[in-house]
């Protein structure tokens, strides 16, 4: 059946594809939360002011500044060791990397925020819209348009980061391969079929953010 | 407060092996640096040459470095390698990974670049008598860094933090190597990896806010 000999055989292949069902669970999840504190950490932050928002702007900052790995050993550490409790590395893992996405979403937020024309925004606010209907109907949607293209990209990166949660015990695509190639040992096969699913998924969605940052741009 | 003896003395004590480990850290993160760059400039080179061949290889570059995890990519330099016979130490295949996905980033950083500089100017240096080369070494590629040099110190960031991934090939000199080396033997799991995180911290703060300063200081108009 395959092009040349391998042992692989159609319970390795699931237990690939059940590798990959969780780096793309753990993703969605994360991505989802991560979305919506980064929106509301982004407003809040171009809302108070960088002075009331610098302690904000210091957490989200560590965020970004500290190895993914070591988030996820420490956060793992911290609340089983520490604290004692008894939770999953799964949710471990999908907290850790909520956190960190909210922590560039932000950045991404307030960035499509401050994009806006202020003048637009007073205007909307001098036709008598209140704040809430200034933010929904037009800095928003505005604003979306513009982070658009930023936020793919943290979507994919999110995707290629999660490989890392394999070190709170969950086995996502990348470490299901390691284990197959640790039993079959013929790394290179099962790499590329690894490689092949990552770029597969992220190749043609960075290609439409890339479209969509030229189709907007030129408005 | 909590249920847990927090041992920050005897994690402390092992602060000078993590800050060697931290000097190794910035060693790799710095020639992947060098060497991504200069990778960089040659993808570019590559793009501008108008050969399909070469623009070939270096799209092929970019979008596998941007495409796929930078842990899949050390993996594969250590274990895909391996299975034609190439062996390299733990640190060689961590040094060539992360100059592998610099190298795309920073391909693809350098094309952005290249849209804000007129291609006047190298029609301009060209009817001068400049080769292409010339043109490009002269006139195109100083501009072409300066602009970049805000998303080189990302990247150089970035590099910091992936040396982190070199545990998966067993390197073991890094500062992450170092601590979970340090962790294997005394499970002070959470005192050694903060005291990691700090340094980490740190390191990428000193080179965030030096890259600032230094832009204040070379880019002058």
């Amino acid at each position: 059946m395959m092009f040349f000999d391998t042992a692989l055989t159609t319970n390795d292949l699931i237990f690939l594809a059940r590798g990959a069902g969780m780096t793309l669970v753990v993703t969605a999840i994360s991505v989802f939360f991560g979305t919506i504190m980064g929106i509301a950490f982004g407003i809040l932050r171009h809302q108070i002011g960088p002075w009331w928002a610098a302690p904000l702007t210091l957490v989200l900052d560590i965020f970004r500044s500290i190895p993914l790995l070591i988030q996820l050993v420490l956060a793992n550490a911290f609340v089983t060791t520490v604290l004692g409790w008894r939770i999953s590395g799964f949710t471990v893992a999908c907290a850790v990397l909520s956190l960190y996405t909210s922590a560039y979403c932000a950045e991404i937020v307030r960035g499509g925020i401050e994009a806006v024309p202020p003048t637009l925004r007073r205007a909307a606010r001098s036709l008598g819209l209140t704040w809430r209907q200034d933010m929904t109907s037009v800095t928003l949607p505005l604003a979306a348009r513009i982070a658009l293209p930023s936020w793919i990209g943290l979507a994919l990166g999110v995707m290629k980061d999660s490989a890392l949660v394999y070190v709170v015990q969950v086995v996502e695509l990348l470490k299901s391969a390691q284990i197959l190639i640790t039993r079959l040992q013929e790394p290179l096969f099962l790499l590329l079929i690894c490689g092949l699913f990552y770029f597969l998924i992220s190749f043609p969605i960075a290609r439409l953010g890339g479209y969509l940052e030229r189709k907007w741009s030129n408005d | 407060m909590f249920n847990y003896n927090f041992r920050w003395a005897q994690a402390l004590n092992s602060l000078p092996r993590m800050l060697e480990g931290a000097l190794v850290t910035l060693e790799v993160a710095i020639l992947s640096m060098v060497i991504g760059i200069s990778i960089a400039v040659i993808l570019t080179l590559f793009r501008l040459s108008g050969s399909r061949l070469l623009s070939a290889i270096a799209s092929t570059w970019v979008e596998i470095a941007r495409n796929t995890p930078a842990l899949f990519q050390i993996y594969m330099v250590h274990f895909g390698l391996g299975g034609f016979g190439i062996h390299l130490s733990p640190y060689l295949s961590l040094l060539i990974g992360i100059a592998f996905n610099n190298a795309g980033y920073l391909a693809e950083n350098f094309r952005g670049a290249l849209k804000g500089i007129p291609e006047t100017q190298t029609r301009a240096a060209r009817s001068l008598g400049m080769t292409p080369v010339q043109a490009f070494r002269y006139v195109v590629m100083p501009q072409m860094l300066r602009i970049s040099f805000l998303p080189m110190t990302n990247q150089m960031v970035w590099a910091i933090l992936m040396t982190s991934l070199g545990t998966v090939v067993a390197m073991n000199t890094d500062l992450y190597g170092v601590t979970s080396d340090l962790n294997a033997r005394t499970f002070r799991t959470f005192e050694l990896f903060a005291i990691a995180a700090v340094i980490f911290y740190l390191i990428t703060k000193t080179v965030t806010l030096s890259a600032r300063l230094l832009a204040a200081r070379l880019f002058r108009y």
